[in-house]
């Protein structure tokens, strides 16, 4: 048998709380983190609702100095990887460094400084630009900080997969443990895109709710009336760490990592393959790489975003990988209250099927109120679940048709 | 506020340094920690407070406080 690999320290920063314990609580509540757009004037926008980080102050993670110079990805994902690194109680002295690593995705980016450093050039010159500008706007800074933070000089780098990002950073980082390469990875995704421009962009595109008269109803994962994403932010992280130094630390264990499935749909550059494919193709390598039968996974944390072809191609993949199984599967969407944080989604939602198997009970998928026809599975529909999980699957699909898909055990089942 | 005191606040919001850090025998690398993106960022606050262009080759000769404090004394006009 390879190097196992388990998860030993979770940090996040969501629209639902500013740590784990909070996020975690307001999701069993069955509570929505979407409102009215408070960051900037929404005028002339058709979607002025999302789902935003509140009244979050990186203060107590980062110096006033550092923090001027971070763009608000990086400020969400440094905090959230100070709260892991502090769960996984690695600031002992004797870590060697050399073994720790980092990956952290990002769909977008510092696309708030990229707005407001053109505006800059436009406004006052080319030489007006920040000297801070190209490090802010980076999307891989958010991995670089974290290692010289913590002094981690393993392999580091970022995902860019959009809505797949950090789900594709945590089966990087799973691998390079596997292989050896190091036996620490702190890995997830930040994202902070709820800006004029990038709203915009995603109106334009017709892919989010436009519900802003009823912001808390608008996130309607496989509902008949779903009509679009919410936008969301935050950042979530997690410790990776091979079972040997998870034991040799005398650390906690929350849960093994046992599989990851990655491929593409090969098909448009935002549409899902109607048939679901692709995303089948993921779960089933997924299944797997992990030795598995479909039949052993309880629980299905879904990518289910809401819009119109996705949730419906997700259940057809789900048909597909499990036959009639699939009716038996318990699954949810956490974006039903979180609204979908793009490149941080994967690894949030990876941090709720982990304490789902740790606290044996689901959240349930808000909003949920007529079901649409094609979407006929187990979904939670606004109702928690206590149920003891002893193997879950969490699901990213990204625009560009990444699929990637990630097999969690209770790390006395696996 | 003079001249003196403006720069002197602009390099403690700047590089994060205290009042009592910043004599004006201070050099921004050796004593005050700054690295080339902070003296960059510093040039830029000092063109904004006092409304002036310092070009690459003036700003590459102003290290210290007191050499900032002097080219500005020597550049700006009320």
């Amino acid at each position: 048998m390879g190097i196992r690999v388990v998860i030993t320290g979770m940090g996040v920063v969501t629209p639902l709380g500013n740590n784990l314990a909070d996020t975690w609580k307001n999701l069993l509540a069955g509570k929505s983190g979407v409102d009215t757009i408070s960051a900037f004037p929404t005028d002339g926008l058709s979607t002025t609702i999302a789902a935003e980080v509140k009244g979050f102050a990186p203060e107590q993670y980062i110096d006033p100095k550092t923090l001027r110079r971070m763009d608000r990805n990086e400020q969400l994902g440094l905090s959230a990887a100070q709260m892991a690194y502090d769960d996984a109680g690695l600031g002992q002295n004797n870590l060697n460094r050399d073994r720790c690593g980092v990956i952290i995705g990002s769909g977008i980016g510092g696309i708030r400084t990229f707005e407001d450093q053109h505006k800059t050039m436009l406004d006052r010159g080319a030489k007006r630009v920040s000297p801070f500008f190209i490090p802010m706007m980076i999307i891989d800074m958010c991995a670089g900080m974290t290692a010289m933070r913590f002094d981690f000089k393993g392999p580091n780098y970022a995902t860019v997969s959009a809505c797949a990002s950090s789900a594709n950073a945590i089966a990087d980082s799973f691998r390079i443990i596997q292989r050896g390469e190091a036996d620490i990875m702190m890995t997830g995704g930040a994202e902070a895109a709820i800006t004029p421009l990038s709203m915009a962009g995603f109106c334009s595109a017709r892919a989010i709710s436009r519900r802003n008269d009823e912001p808390q109803k608008a996130s309607r994962p496989f509902d008949r009336d779903r009509d679009g994403f919410v936008m969301g932010e935050g950042a979530g992280i997690l410790v990776l760490e091979s079972l040997e130094s998870a034991r040799a630390r005398g650390s906690r264990i929350y849960a093994e990592i046992i599989g990851c499935g990655m491929t593409c749909d090969a098909h448009h550059i935002t549409a899902p393959l109607p048939d679901g494919r692709g995303a089948a193709l993921a779960m089933q390598a997924a299944i797997n790489d992990a030795g598995i039968k479909p039949e052993d996974l309880d629980y299905v944390n879904s990518h289910g975003t809401a819009t119109g072809l996705g949730d419906i191609a997700e259940t057809r993949a789900l048909k597909t990988v499990f036959g009639d199984y699939a009716y038996k599967l318990a699954i949810n969407s956490t974006k039903s209250m979180t609204g979908h944080l793009l490149g941080a989604a994967g690894a949030v939602e990876s941090i709720v099927t982990i304490k789902s198997i740790q606290e044996s009970v689901l959240h349930p998928t808000i909003n949920l109120d007529n079901p649409d026809p094609d979407c006929d599975l187990d979904y939670l529909a606004n109702t928690t679940r206590k149920m003891k999980i002893n193997r879950a699957i969490s699901n990213s699909f990204g625009f560009g048709g990444h699929n990637a898909s990630l097999v969690f055990a209770d790390v006395n089942s696996s | 506020m003079s001249v003196e005191e403006k720069v002197k606040g602009i390099v403690m919001d700047k590089l994060n340094v205290t009042a009592d850090q910043i004599t004006i025998e201070a050099s921004f690398v050796e004593d005050l920690g700054a690295d080339s993106l902070d003296q960059a960022e510093l040039v830029l606050a000092l063109e904004d407070e006092f409304n002036l262009q310092i070009s690459d080759k003036d700003s590459e000769n102003i290290t210290t406080v007191g050499q900032a404090v002097n080219y500005i004394k020597a550049n700006f006009k009320e």
